[in-house]
């Protein structure tokens, strides 16, 4: 789980006994627009074995922190800054050499649409095999054999038939499942997920996301589950993540955010969401207004132009003064601790029914 | 695989068909009566009416249209000379049956295209992919701006003024004429070499722009930026992934251009004086040897039609996509 | 038949019995089946996509009616039918009863302006080149309809009650964002004060803050303005809290119909139990209580080659031999409440909390969970036998 220490010790040093490490992290791309800061000083940690769910919305920045955790990032448009520690090993100056050797093989990743992301002209087998191939020095022959064997963990039927498949041949569930396959075939400690079940029904979603705990048990990889869905990431994430503009905006585990949340932000996502189990007579709270363009993003707080307690904190702070995240457990919010306490309590909670 | 090769060779024969009625009553269309050119100085009506019967013009023209499709597998005897089968048509200015002559002219054009195909997929598609490797670059700029240049070389420019530099005023290459394969494969290169890079200039220019572009677009798709994710190294993420995504686009553009190599080969050939296919259609229409062009126009585009299933099966071989549906 | 669910009324008193209120749109029938070529050597129609393959449903004035399924069901197509942007293979379409399966473009018209449609993609459904005036104007100039005061103020009406400012009128779509174009096309399909909207996912291609800013002002519209809704979306959440009542459908066919709390809180359809169970809740309480655990197996087969009988039986634990010889007809079950039809020979307890044993079926799952968990409790394939003749005392629960 993230380190729940208190704000005092959060040190900007990278934690120690974390196995994944992120410190003021900053993604700066030119576009023909200008600079977009898609991400503006992120700092987090990831234990072995655990789940962390980044949650955010289009433009929030959570998929970008990813890519740049695993070096994907085009070098020639994006600027990166900070430190990205994973297991004691530095990634954000390292050799493009060093980072091949680690990704596929020490952490890997899985991506939203599994029809895109994989590659139509080579067999779903080849696919799977090549990084244990290339990671693990196997012969094609072992790789095949290794592919097979992810198959049938992941639940395809007739793998030793459908490993010769292409892409286009299998359900869009059972490419998902080939996906987590290829991401899985190297035992990774780092998984990291982006939107793994946002392109797929409702009933294969479940059956994806409860393999995905299950192999996690299994295997014992660290998982970074990103999504838009609150209602995805609290079946599967032991912490969360608000990510808004390309900042951390609440973290905390996933039962204080969920039971107890403190910033406006969440508060919003938890009143824009209907529940199968909420009131259907009360009305949506939805945000006001739109995500800010990462262009020119707000000053002060990125939040403050749709927030609705910027007069509870006065003095015009929000728009000036930018507000901190603690490491452990907390919110990047100017109300005190009372008054996030109180809001929620009286106005939020009885919405949320 | 072969349900589909059937299917397209059954279409091409349906598309052939209507190619050669279409020419033949275009050529119908036009004001000049063929028997004419046999009649010679003393040309009587009587005369021209025994040249009209005996060439068959005095059929209505869907009759004489349905002859020539017969006589393509039965042969016929003219009057003026025998056209054994496949006959297509008996060409009157040359005193020879039409299809001899098309066999003895299509090596030259045949080498002189499937030759400059190679020449421009070489360099095109290399310094394409290059630019595209080393995108932004110096390299990539030069490539870019060299190929705009290129791109505007018609081949009558260059010909002659590749001729002049090279052959007739510093002897560097020989003189460009054909020289069959079989008979000595040195020669047939070194008399090649000019026409092959001139007509090849255009298409390198053209490729090295398209290959440059796929292939930066290939390298932005989502399977790309997989295949980086498992580890796999630049190169053969390169070659692997984004170069066998680029192939479909550029064997797509190579089967339209087919048409377009076949035109500039017949430029090729009467810059350079080689007796091809080109050379044959202009010296038709010089001496409206009307029974010669329409074999050269039938011909050249059965081998468009011919090379289109060619292309149809590469991308079946490309595309699993294609093979398996 | 079978004769384990007891049959308390056909499905023509179940209508009967509806309360009153105008019936707006009637469908009986409905079928569209889209050609598949193929063939050797000459193409030809080889077979059907049945994407809609016999759905019966009523929307009456002035209600909200949510039509939920999951990809390729077919609840997309039944609503480009319904608008008759698609013709259709068989049955009939009536609105305010009159026929209009057939009706040509000319016959059409009246009716066009009276139902509207609001489409998925904000980007893709405004035309770039057209001011947001142009295009909110269109549908009245096309119906040569002039309302008082003009069309131009009338579009004006129709920004500020969508949620913009009547200032925009001159400007392009690219000018605004995706929930500001999802509210254009909103006040579009208003500009003829129509009587039933068919929106298609009008809401999944949103971010969750603006999804309920969509939500929000499509209720408002609905219950203002007395808008009959034919509500399409995949998210059971959304369409809850949207619908009045509810269609559940599976592969061209409405399985399970009702009231919302028939659908949701007391399903009797095993394929309507999997999709609610599946629905990854956000619990915001400290120990709610515990919903059932369905995880079938695969994804939904193509609707190119519909299984025989019920479709859904080759991904249900209950199937039998009589799910595959006999379609099972949409019907009111004994205990079910009276609009609530199902569509099944061996019907669910209608309850949503956790069941003594799980339903696995996916084998990944069932092997992985075996493994971790020693003791047995997962076990979800054998579950079958033990709940076939349940049915029977489920029928009769009040």
């Amino acid at each position: 789980m993230t380190t729940m220490t208190t704000p005092e010790d959060a040190a900007p040093k990278a934690a120690q006994g974390a196995f994944l490490s992120v410190r003021d992290l900053y993604v700066r791309f030119s576009t023909e627009d200008g600079i977009v800061k898609a991400v503006d000083g992120l700092s987090f940690d990831l234990q072995r074995g655990q789940t962390l769910g980044i949650v955010g919305e289009s433009g929030s920045g959570k998929s970008v922190t990813n890519l740049a955790v695993l070096g994907l990032h085009n070098p020639a448009t994006t600027e990166i800054a900070g430190e990205i520690v994973l297991d004691g090993q530095e990634l954000t100056g390292a050799s493009n050499r060093t980072l091949e050797r680690l990704r596929g093989n020490r952490m890997a990743m899985i991506f939203q649409d599994s029809l895109t992301a994989l590659s139509p002209y080579y067999t779903v087998g080849r696919q799977i095999a090549e990084p244990y191939v290339k990671h693990r020095g196997a012969s094609k022959r072992e790789g095949r054999e290794r592919a097979i064997e992810m198959l049938e963990k992941v639940g395809i039927p007739q793998p030793r038939l459908r490993v010769d498949d292409y892409p286009h041949q299998f359900s869009g569930g059972m490419r998902q499942r080939a996906m987590i396959a290829m991401a899985l075939v190297c035992n990774p400690d780092l998984l990291i997920a982006d939107e793994p079940t946002t392109a797929l029904d409702v009933t294969v979603q479940a059956q994806i996301l409860d393999l995905l705990s299950d192999l996690q048990q299994e295997f014992g990889s660290a998982i970074i589950l990103i999504t838009h869905d609150l209602g995805v990431v609290s079946k599967v994430a032991d912490d969360l993540l608000v990510m808004y503009a390309g900042r951390a905006v609440e973290r905390g585990s996933t039962r204080q955010l969920l039971t107890e949340p403190q910033h406006p932000y969440t508060w919003g996502l938890l009143g824009s969401m209907p529940r199968l189990m909420s009131d259907v007579n009360e009305q949506l709270t939805p945000i006001p207004g739109a995500p800010p363009s990462l262009l020119a993003p707000p000053p002060g707080c990125a939040f403050h132009p749709r927030c609705g307690y910027t007069d509870l904190v006065g003095g015009g702070r929000c728009a000036v003064q930018r507000p901190d995240l603690p490491l452990g457990r907390g919110s990047a919010c100017h109300l005190t601790d009372q008054q996030k306490r109180s809001v929620f309590i009286e106005t939020i909670q009885p919405r949320l029914g | 695989m072969l349900r589909f090769l059937v299917r397209r060779t059954l279409g091409a024969v349906v598309i052939l068909l209507f190619i050669s009625a279409f020419t033949f009553f275009l050529f119908f269309a036009i004001p000049h009566d063929p028997a004419l050119l046999s009649c010679g100085k003393n040309c009587t009506p009587d005369n021209l009416k025994t040249i009209h019967h005996n060439l068959g013009l005095d059929h209505p023209v869907p009759v004489q249209y349905y002859l020539f499709m017969v006589r393509i597998f039965t042969g016929h005897h003219f009057a003026a000379g025998n056209c054994p089968a496949p006959c297509f048509g008996y060409s009157f200015a040359n005193s020879e049956p039409v299809w001899p002559t098309l066999i003895d002219r299509l090596p030259t054009t045949l080498s002189l295209a499937l030759g400059s195909m190679v020449v421009f997929l070489l360099f095109g598609l290399g310094t394409g992919m290059l630019a595209a490797w080393r995108r932004g670059s110096a390299v990539d700029k030069v490539l870019s701006s060299a190929s705009l240049v290129l791109s505007s070389m018609q081949i009558y420019f260059v010909g002659p003024l590749v001729l002049a530099l090279l052959v007739y005023n510093n002897h560097i290459l020989d003189q460009p004429k054909y020289v069959p394969l079989t008979q000595n494969p040195v020669h047939w290169f070194s008399g090649l070499i000019i026409p092959w890079c001139v007509l090849s200039i255009l298409f390198t220019a053209n490729y090295t722009r398209m290959a440059r572009s796929t292939m930066i677009e290939q390298l932005q798709e989502e399977h790309v930026r997989t295949a980086r994710a498992k580890g796999m190294s630049g190169a053969y993420v390169f070659f692997r992934y984004a170069w066998r995504g680029s192939l479909i686009p550029i064997v797509t553009i190579l089967g339209i251009d087919l048409g377009s190599l076949l035109g500039g080969a017949m430029i090729t050939e009467w810059t350079f004086q080689l007796t091809g296919l080109g050379r044959l259609a202009i010296d038709s229409v010089t001496k409206t040897d009307l029974p010669m062009l329409m074999g050269v126009m039938l011909f050249s585009s059965a081998m468009i039609v011919l090379f289109n299933i060619l292309v149809d099966a590469v991308y079946a071989f490309i595309d699993p996509r294609i093979r398996l549906s | 038949m079978s004769n384990d669910i007891s049959l308390s009324k056909a499905p023509a008193a179940a209508r009967a019995a509806e309360p009153p209120g105008e019936t707006l749109l009637e469908v009986r029938g409905l079928a569209k089946h889209f050609p598949v070529m193929g063939g050797f050597p000459f193409k030809r129609q080889v077979g059907a996509v049945k994407a809609v393959d016999g759905v019966d449903l009523t929307v009456r004035a002035g209600e909200s009616f949510g039509l939920v399924g999951e990809s390729g069901c077919g609840k997309s197509t039944t609503g480009r039918l319904v608008t008759r942007l698609l013709e259709p293979t068989a049955g009939s379409i009536s609105y305010r009863g009159r026929d209009i399966t057939h009706a040509s473009r000319k016959e059409l018209a009246p009716v066009r302006s009276e139902i509207q449609m609001i489409f998925q993609d904000p980007y893709s459904s405004l035309n770039p080149r057209q001011t947001v005036g142009t295009i909110i104007r269109g549908p009245m100039e096309i119906n040569g309809i002039e309302p008082p005061g003009g069309r131009e103020q009338r579009v004006r009406e129709l920004l500020e009650t969508v949620g913009l400012n009547p200032e925009h009128y001159n400007r392009f779509p690219h000018e605004f964002s995706g929930g500001q174009r999802q509210r254009i096309g909103v006040a579009r399909a208003l500009a003829l004060e129509p009587k039933l909207i068919v929106a298609d996912e009008p809401v999944s291609a949103l971010d969750v803050s603006i999804q309920a800013q969509v939500v929000n002002l499509l209720q408002q519209v609905q219950r203002e303005l007395g808008i009959a809704f034919l509500f399409i979306a995949h998210d059971l959440a959304i369409v809850r809290h949207f619908s009045e009542r509810v269609a559940v459908m599976y592969l061209g066919k409405i399985v399970e119909v009702g009231d919302r709390d028939s659908i949701y809180l007391r399903p009797r359809h095993p394929y309507t139990h999997a999709l609610l169970s599946a629905v990854p809740e956000a619990d915001l309480t400290d120990g709610g209580t515990e919903r059932e655990r369905i995880r079938l197996a695969g994804d939904v087969p193509s609707p190119v080659n519909p299984p025989s009988g019920c479709h859904f039986r080759t991904r249900c634990w209950k199937a039998t031999e009589v799910c595959a010889a006999e379609e099972p007809p949409l019907v009111r079950l004994g205990g079910s409440a009276e609009g609530h039809l199902t569509a099944c020979h061996h019907p669910e307890e209608p309850t949503i909390t956790g069941r003594t044993e799980d339903v696995v079926l996916d084998p990944a799952l069932a092997a992985i969970e075996d493994a971790l968990d020693d003791v047995g409790g997962v076990d979800g394939v054998g579950d079958g036998e033990d709940f076939q003749d349940g049915a029977g005392s489920a029928a009769g629960r009040p």
